[in-house]
C-alpha cells in the first residue's frame, strides 16, 4: 500500500480538533469526557500511523499505553461523574466552581 | 485499501462530528462507537491489526459499555435533553470551533511541511508488538498497571454510594 | 599556698548557686551561715593566697583553671592573676565584702527576700573577684557584666516598688552604654594586637604602637567608656544617686566600695596602654576633675542621707579618675581602697541611723542623734573627717592629699587640676560635715527605734579602725613615713617621675590642702550649726533657691538626657511606628496583592475554561516552535 503517512496524520489532527471543540462547547459532563476519549483516540492514532511509517512495533505499544490510560481515566472520571450526580444533581461541570479564585 | 483508507477516515470524521454535536448522550454514544470503528480500521489498513482488534475489543467494547453503564445508572429523563437543548445553541460552537480551526490549521501545516518519501507498509503483527511490549518497554508495562491499580482503587472508592452521604442517597452507609 | 587562689571566686559562687538553687527553702540561720560564710572564707583564702604571694617574693602568679575557648589564634583562658594590684582590690573586695555581709545579716533579718538577697550578694563577690583577678579583657568582661547584672539585681532588689524596678533599668542601661564601647574596645584590641591577655597585650600596644597614634587612642578611649558608665563619670554618672534605691549595704558594697570603682581599676590594669594615649589620659584628668567638682556641689543640697553619700562617691571615683589621668595611678589604688574603707563605714552607719529612724531618709526630719546612738555617730563622724581629709589622724588625709600632690606634680598634672581637687576637698569637707550637723547635732527631732545589735556594730567598728589606720599604710616621706603602699605597687603601677622644682613648694601645697579641708569643716560648723539663718537667707533668694534647685537634681543631667537622648529617640520611635522601614517590605506585599487580584479572574473554577486555556497554551506554543 502507497504512502499514507500524511493523510493520516491529518485525519488525526482532525478528530483531536473535533474532540477539543466538543470538549470546550459542551457541558455536559459525559460529553466532556466523551470529547477527551475522542482526542485521545486521535492521538493514537498519530502514534500508529507514525509507527506504520517505521514499520515498528513502538507506535501500537505507545497505541496500548494510551488504552491503558483511557481505561483508568474513565473508571475515575465516571465514578466522579456518579458521585457529582449524588451530590449536586446535575452535569453541569460549570455549576461545580467551587475552587474560582 | 487507499480506498478503505479514505472511505473509513470519512466515517471516522463524519461519525466524530455527529457524537460531539448530538444532543441525546446515548446517540452519542453510538456515533463514538462508530467512529471507534472506522478508526479500528484505519489502524488495520496501517498495518496494526493488534492495534485494530485492542481498539473495537477495549475501546468500542469495554470503555464504552461503560458509558453506557453510567448512563443507565444516571437515569437521564426529558428534563436532561431539554436542558441539553437548551445549553447547546449555535454560539456556543463558534469560539471552540475557531479555536480548533487555528489549532487544525496549525497541525496541518506542519505535516504538510513534512517529507513525503514513499513506502509501503509493512504490518507488524501481534508478535513483533508484544516481543517489544515485555522487551523493551516491561517497564512502562509495570507503570501501566500501576495506573489500572489507582483507577480501579479510585474508581471503587468514588463509586461507592454514601461517600459522605450524598443529598440523593437514600441507602445507609455501608 | 598561692593555689588558694582560686577559691576566692570560687566559694562566694558555691555560695551564689546553693542560695539560689535552694529558692528560699533554707532558714535564716543557714542563709545567713552560708551567705556570710563563703564570703568569710573567701577572705581566709585571700589572705592565704597572699602569704603565699609574700612567701614568693611578690611574683606574679598566674593560676590557669582551662582553657574557655580556643579559636585559631583566640584562645582565651579562665586564669587568674595574681599581682600588687589584683592583690589589692581582691582584699578589698572579699575584707569590705565580708564585713557588709555580715553588717547585712543583722540589717536585712526581718526582710522577706533574705535568701534572695545573700544570693545576690555572693553573686556579686564572686563576679567582682573574677573582674579583678582575671588575666584576660574577656575574662573580666564577664566579671564585669556579672556585677552589672548584680547590681541591677540589688538596686530593684525591693522590687515591689515600681520606682526601684526604674531605678534599676536606669543603672543597668546607663552601664550598658558604656559597655558597648567597652566591648567595641576589646574587639579594636584583638584585631590590632591578637590577643587579650592583660600583659601581653600591654606588652604588645607598647611594642608596636607609637604613643598618641590613632589606635592606642581609639582603644583607650572605648575602654574608657566601660570605666565611665561603671564608675558613674560624666557624662554616664546619672544612674548611681538613683541605685540608692536598693537596700543599704547593697549601697555600702556595690556603689561606693568596690562595683563603681572598677572602672578606677580597670584604667591603672591597662595603664600600660593609656600611656600610649596621652590625649586620653588628659580627658580622663579632666572628666574626673570636672565631676568631682560637679558631684560635690550636687551633694551639697540634697536632703536625702544616701543621695549626698552617692554624690560624694561620685566625686571621691572623680579623684580616682583625676590620679589616673596624671598618672599617679598607684595614689588612685591607694583612694580606692582607703575610700572602700570610708564609704563602706559611711553608708553602714547611715544605713543604722535610716533603720533607727524607721525608713526615714530625709536628713531634714533627722538631728541631735548624738546622745542616742553615740557608737553611730562617732563612727560616722570618723567616715565624715575620713572623707573630709581631716587631717593627720584619718586615712582619707593621706590617700586625698596624695592625689593633690600628684595632680599638682605630675608632668602630666597642673595647677588647675591641683585647684579642682582642693576646691573639692573643700567643698568635700562642707557637705559632709553639713550631713552630720543635720543627723547627729541640733535638737532631736524623732524617737529611735532599733540600735544596731553586734552583727552590726563590729563592722562598722572595724571599718571606723580601718579609716584611721589606713594611713599609715602610705604616710609619705614629707611626714617620715615611708610610702610603704606605693613602693609595693611600684612593681605594678610605675611611681611618675616629678616636674621640676615641685619638691620645693610641697610643704606649701601641704598647706593648702589641709587649709582647704578644715575651712571647709568650719564653714560648715558656721553655716549649718551655728548661723543657719544665712543659709536660709540665700535659699530664699530666687538665684539662690534655682541654684538649689539645680544642683539637687545633679545639674540637671537626667532632664538634659531626657530632652536630648530619650525625648529624640522616643520621638524617632513613635515615627517609625508604623514601620517605615518596613514600607518597602509591605510594598512587595502589597504589588503582589494587585498582581493577585489581577490574575484571579482566570481562577473562574470552570474546567472548561481550563482546558481552553491549555488550547490556547498549546497554539502560542505551536506558532513559537513550529510556524516563526
Amino acid at each position: 500500500m502507497a504512502s499514507v503517512l500524511s493523510e493520516g496524520l491529518a485525519v488525526s489532527a482532525l478528530l483531536f480538533a473535533i474532540g477539543l471543540v466538543g470538549l470546550l462547547a459542551r457541558r455536559n459532563v459525559i460529553m466532556v469526557l466523551v470529547a477527551i476519549e475522542i482526542m485521545l483516540n486521535a492521538a493514537g492514532l498519530a502514534f500508529i500511523v507514525a509507527g506504520a511509517r517505521w514499520g515498528q512495533a513502538d507506535g501500537q505499544i505507545m497505541f496500548i499505553l494510551i488504552l491503558a490510560l483511557a481505561a483508568a481515566e474513565v473508571s475515575v472520571g465516571l465514578a466522579l461523574v456518579l458521585q457529582m450526580d449524588r451530590r449536586h444533581a446535575t452535569l453541569d461541570v460549570d455549576a461545580l466552581s467551587d475552587l474560582k479564585g | 485499501m487507499v480506498v478503505i483508507f479514505y472511505l473509513s477516515s470519512a466515517v471516522a470524521v463524519a461519525a466524530t462530528i455527529l457524537a460531539v454535536t448530538r444532543v441525546g448522550v446515548v446517540h452519542a454514544l453510538l456515533y463514538l462507537i462508530a467512529s471507534l470503528l472506522a478508526v479500528a480500521i484505519l489502524f488495520f489498513t496501517l498495518g496494526a491489526p493488534f492495534a485494530a482488534a485492542l481498539e473495537v475489543i477495549i475501546y468500542a467494547g469495554a470503555i464504552m459499555v461503560l458509558f453506557v453503564f453510567v448512563v443507565m445508572m444516571l437515569n437521564l429523563g426529558e428534563r436532561a435533553l431539554a436542558q441539553e437543548k437548551a445549553w447547546l445553541r449555535p454560539r456556543v460552537w463558534i469560539g471552540p470551533g475557531l479555536l480548533a480551526l487555528v489549532l487544525l490549521g496549525e497541525s496541518l501545516y506542519v505535516i504538510g511541511q513534512g517529507a513525503h518519501t514513499p513506502y509501503r507498509v509493512a504490518v507488524t503483527g501481534p508478535e513483533a508488538v508484544g516481543a517489544t511490549l515485555y522487551g523493551p518497554y516491561a517497564l512502562a508495562v509495570e507503570l501501566a498497571s500501576l495506573v489500572l491499580l489507582a483507577g480501579l482503587v479510585g474508581a471503587f472508592h468514588l463509586g461507592r454510594h454514601a461517600l459522605h452521604g450524598g443529598p440523593r442517597d437514600g441507602e445507609r452507609p455501608q | 599556698m598561692r593555689d588558694a587562689l582560686v577559691l576566692v571566686p570560687a566559694l562566694p559562687l558555691a555560695g551564689f548557686l546553693i542560695l539560689f538553687l535552694s529558692m528560699g527553702a533554707l532558714k535564716r540561720g543557714a542563709v545567713a551561715w552560708i551567705g556570710v560564710g563563703s564570703v568569710g572564707l573567701a577572705l581566709v583564702a585571700a589572705v592565704v593566697a597572699a602569704t603565699g604571694f609574700w612567701r614568693h617574693g611578690a611574683a606574679p602568679y598566674t593560676q590557669t583553671l582551662y582553657t574557655w575557648l580556643s579559636v585559631a589564634a583566640f584562645v582565651p583562658r579562665v586564669r587568674f592573676y595574681l599581682d600588687g594590684l589584683s592583690l589589692v582590690a581582691m582584699g578589698v573586695v572579699t575584707g569590705v565584702g565580708f564585713l557588709i555581709h555580715l553588717y547585712s545579716a543583722e540589717f536585712m533579718i526581718d526582710d522577706e527576700g533574705y535568701s534572695r538577697f545573700f544570693a545576690y550578694m555572693n553573686l556579686f563577690v564572686a563576679a567582682m573577684l573574677i573582674l579583678v583577678l582575671a588575666d584576660n579583657l574577656l575574662l573580666l568582661l564577664l566579671g564585669w557584666e556579672g556585677v552589672g547584672l548584680a547590681s541591677y539585681l540589688l538596686i530593684g532588689f525591693w522590687y515591689g516598688e515600681s520606682l526601684n524596678g526604674l531605678a534599676a533599668r536606669k543603672a543597668f542601661i546607663m552601664t550598658r552604654l558604656g559597655d558597648v564601647a567597652f566591648v567595641i574596645g576589646l574587639l579594636v584590641l584583638f584585631n590590632r594586637l591578637g590577643t587579650l591577655n592583660i600583659q601581653d597585650l600591654v606588652r604588645n600596644a607598647q611594642a608596636v604602637w607609637v604613643p598618641g597614634s590613632f589606635w592606642p587612642t581609639l582603644a583607650g578611649a572605648l575602654l574608657l567608656g566601660g570605666a565611665l558608665g561603671k564608675s558613674a563619670q560624666l557624662p554616664l554618672q546619672t544612674w548611681l544617686p538613683d541605685a540608692m534605691a536598693g537596700p543599704t549595704p547593697v549601697s555600702a558594697l556595690i556603689h561606693a566600695a568596690t562595683m563603681v570603682t572598677a572602672g578606677v581599676y580597670l584604667v591603672a590594669r591597662l595603664h600600660g596602654l593609656y600611656a600610649l594615649a596621652p590625649a586620653i589620659e588628659r580627658l580622663i584628668a579632666v572628666i574626673g576633675a570636672v565631676t568631682l567638682l560637679l558631684s560635690a556641689f550636687a551633694a551639697l543640697v540634697q536632703s536625702d542621707i544616701k543621695r549626698v553619700l552617692a554624690y560624694s562617691t561620685m566625686s571621691q571615683i572623680g579623684y580616682m579618675f583625676l590620679a589616673n589621668g596624671v598618672g599617679a595611678w598607684s595614689a588612685a589604688i591607694f583612694h580606692f581602697m582607703i575610700h572602700a574603707f570610708f564609704k563602706a563605714l559611711l553608708f553602714l552607719a547611715a544605713g543604722a541611723v535610716i533603720q533607727a529612724l524607721h525608713d526615714e531618709h530625709d536628713i531634714g526630719r533627722m538631728g541631735g542623734l548624738r546622745r542616742q546612738m553615740p557608737f553611730t555617730f562617732w563612727s560616722f563622724l570618723i567616715g565624715g573627717a575620713a572623707l573630709s581629709a581631716f587631717p593627720f589622724i584619718t586615712a582619707g588625709f593621706y590617700s586625698k592629699d596624695l592625689i593633690l600632690w600628684d595632680a599638682f606634680a605630675s608632668p602630666l598634672g597642673g595647677p588647675a587640676f591641683w585647684a579642682a581637687g582642693l576646691l573639692g576637698a573643700f567643698l568635700t569637707g562642707l557637705y559632709t560635715f553639713r550631713l552630720i550637723i543635720r543627723v547627729f547635732l541640733g535638737p532631736a527631732k524623732s524617737k529611735i527605734g532599733r540600735r544596731p545589735g553586734w552583727l552590726m556594730a563590729v563592722p562598722i567598728g572595724v571599718l571606723a579602725l580601718l579609716s584611721v589606720v589606713g594611713g599609715l599604710l602610705n604616710i609619705p616621706s614629707l611626714f617620715g613615713g615611708g610610702a610603704q603602699f606605693t613602693h609595693f605597687l611600684a612593681q605594678v603601677l610605675p611611681a611618675q617621675a616629678l616636674r621640676p622644682g615641685v619638691r620645693a613648694i610641697e610643704p606649701d601645697l601641704e598647706t593648702a590642702a589641709i587649709g582647704a579641708s578644715l575651712g571647709g569643716i568650719f564653714l560648715a560648723f558656721l553655716l549649718f550649726l551655728h548661723a543657719p539663718q544665712w543659709v536660709e537667707k540665700v535659699k530664699s533668694t530666687v538665684a539662690g533657691a534655682a541654684l538649689a534647685r539645680w544642683w539637687g537634681a545633679g545639674w540637671g543631667f537626667d532632664r538634659l538626657y531626657e530632652g536630648v537622648v530619650a525625648r529624640a529617640y522616643a520621638g524617632w520611635a513613635r515615627a517609625n511606628r508604623d514601620d517605615f522601614v518596613d514600607a518597602g517590605v509591605d510594598g512587595v506585599v502589597e504589588g503582589n496583592r494587585l498582581l493577585h487580584q489581577l490574575l484571579r479572574w482566570t481562577q473562574t473554577g470552570h474546567v472548561r475554561w481550563y482546558a481552553m486555556a491549555i488550547a490556547l497554551g498549546a497554539m502560542g506554543w505551536f506558532w513559537l516552535a513550529v510556524l516563526s
